[in-house]
């Protein structure tokens, strides 16, 4: 399968590759997929006072779309408010990598992660409360 | 960027030089390119002559008898012949096939098309080995079965198969057995006087001969009989209709002849080009070798690079071509069921790659492969949730998964 110039793009130069300590109370972390499913995305975003997401890292297994939409995802999500990133479709993702139809699922995961990470830091933000 | 390296010769292989010349003498005005049906001139003569020669090639290379080889083109048309040629003909003694989970799509699509066709089959599950044992066959075995149908070698893990004993338990029940040894002949010994085997499918293109031509072997003693697939002008003793392809069959017949000559030697250098290979992984951390090495062909072997995905790590290997045991690359996200199979858990099998090395493979291929797959593995261990967890001490089993 041919993969898109995005994708390779993504996949050759990945951005924001690493890791924040999730314990820490400005960070929220989605974790989504499963080893089973053969995709594990590891989402996680660094929030400021004002609620503006000011850095994002990822770290992914999976195949080139996945790690691509993951990639893509970090790049969108900084400088976005939570409700904001939260908005993030699946099918923008899929459209701005050109995923052929067997790897839109990728882009879902995608979506599901950065979902995942927002409400994971409100939860934080709650239990601070 | 140079051509890739070629590490997929289980999915096909180049045709020998001498292969190609012989078959390159039939095709033109000055060669024989004559229909060898034609009985009433030198050109079908001598094209006859080139077949007959090819097919008893073929019959060598199988120590079998040359009238026991019928011509196809290729191993998926020998497995739809042999399998519906079979149900077909003893339907009126039962309607019971007996096959494995692990065979090639050309014999599972052939029992799922006779299935719509009102017959049952039965499906053996390899063990944690990822073979078939004789006694699975013999207990699957029933009063209205007519055919057993089990690979000798598997593709994706080049396990053998004990086929002499499946054909034993056949034989002693009055079934018919049918070997897909696609992936067999000619590197291995396959002796058809000794084996219960009353069919056997080959492809040329797996041995350096032609795509497009394999044959069925169909035994004479005891006697075999076929419901023909193809009808037409009755060659192949009405079996299989329609002109014979003389130049294909010339170079199957060829590169058979090269395979017996050269069988020892060659399974030999590839016997260690493979551990060479093998070996170039074994200080990694979270390698696995898949399939039992010491019931093993040669030259195929799935190795498994924990907590990276296989479908990205081909994609990092522009340089190597190869394939994956990940099913990702065929649009299920279920992996191999053979791999599966063997026991091993899901990460594993998604992580699977599969070499296949050759003829033409050297230790300089081997070298520059087992440089780039150490580089890629880690470059992906890096972009790797899983491995960050597993480096920390988490037990991915503890965690609960969202499957999607």
């Amino acid at each position: 399968m041919a993969y898109s110039d995005q994708v390779m793009d993504h996949y050759q130069n990945p951005r924001n590759v690493g890791k924040f300590d999730d314990q820490d109370d400005q960070i929220g972390t989605g974790m989504v997929g499963a080893p089973a499913c053969g995709d594990v995305m590891r989402l996680q975003i660094k929030v400021n006072e004002e609620g503006i997401i000011e850095d994002a890292k990822f770290k992914t297994y999976g195949c080139g779309s996945a790690i691509a939409s993951s990639s893509l995802l970090t790049e969108w999500v900084k400088g976005r408010t939570l409700d904001d990133a939260a908005q993030i479709k699946n099918t923008e993702i899929a459209e701005e990598l050109a995923l052929p139809p067997v790897k839109i699922h990728c882009s879902v995961l995608a979506e599901d992660a950065i979902k995942a990470a927002v409400e994971d830091y409100r939860k934080k933000l709650a239990a601070q409360a | 960027m140079k051509a890739p390296v070629y590490f997929d010769y289980a999915a096909t292989t180049p045709v020998d030089p001498r292969v190609a010349q012989k078959m390159s003498e039939c095709l033109m005005t000055e060669g024989n390119f004559g229909n060898p049906a034609s009985r009433s001139h030198k050109f079908g003569w001598e094209a006859e002559e080139a077949v007959e020669l090819a097919r008893k090639q073929v019959a060598d290379l199988l120590n079998c008898d040359p009238r026991e080889i019928v011509w196809t083109s290729g191993a998926t048309e020998s497995d739809n012949l042999a399998i519906k040629g079979i149900a077909q003909f003893y339907k009126g003694k039962g309607k019971h096939l007996i096959t494995s989970k692990i065979e090639h799509k050309a014999v599972l699509d052939t029992c799922r098309h006779l299935e719509r066709d009102g017959y049952e089959v039965t499906y053996l599950e390899p063990g944690k080995d990822g073979l078939i044992s004789p006694q699975q066959v013999a207990d699957a075995i029933r009063e209205d079965t007519t055919l057993v149908s089990v690979m000798h070698v598997n593709n994706e893990i080049g396990v053998i198969n004990d086929i002499a004993g499946i054909g034993e338990v056949c034989r002693a029940a009055k079934v018919f057995y049918h070997v897909d040894a696609a992936q067999s002949a000619g590197k291995i010994p396959v002796d058809l006087e000794s084996l219960k085997v009353d069919l056997m499918s080959l492809s040329a293109h797996k041995m350096y001969g032609p795509k497009g031509v394999g044959v069925l072997y169909v035994r004479r003693k005891p006697r075999v009989r076929l419901e023909a697939q193809m009808h037409g002008g009755g060659h192949e003793r009405g079996m299989r209709s329609g002109t014979l392809a003389t130049h294909q069959l010339v170079g199957m017949g060829e590169c058979c002849r090269i395979a017996q000559l050269e069988m020892a030697s060659e399974a030999e250098r590839t016997l260690a080009l493979r551990e060479r290979l093998r070996k170039g992984f074994d200080d990694m951390e979270e390698v696995y070798v898949n399939g039992d090495l010491n019931a093993h062909v040669p030259g195929i072997i799935n190795i498994s690079f924990n907590y990276v995905e296989g479908e990205s790590l081909i994609m990092s290997l522009p340089e190597i071509a190869l394939s994956s045991g990940s099913a990702c690359t065929s649009a299920s996200l279920e992996p191999s069921y053979v791999l599966r199979a063997l026991g091993m858990n899901d990460e594993l099998a998604h992580s699977s790659l599969r070499f296949s090395v050759g003829r033409f493979t050297t230790e300089e291929d081997v070298d520059r492969a087992i440089e780039q797959v150490r580089h890629a593995v880690e470059k992906l261990r890096e972009l790797s949730p899983l491995w960050d967890m597993y480096k920390d001490g988490v037990d991915l089993d503890s965690i609960e998964w969202a499957a999607h």
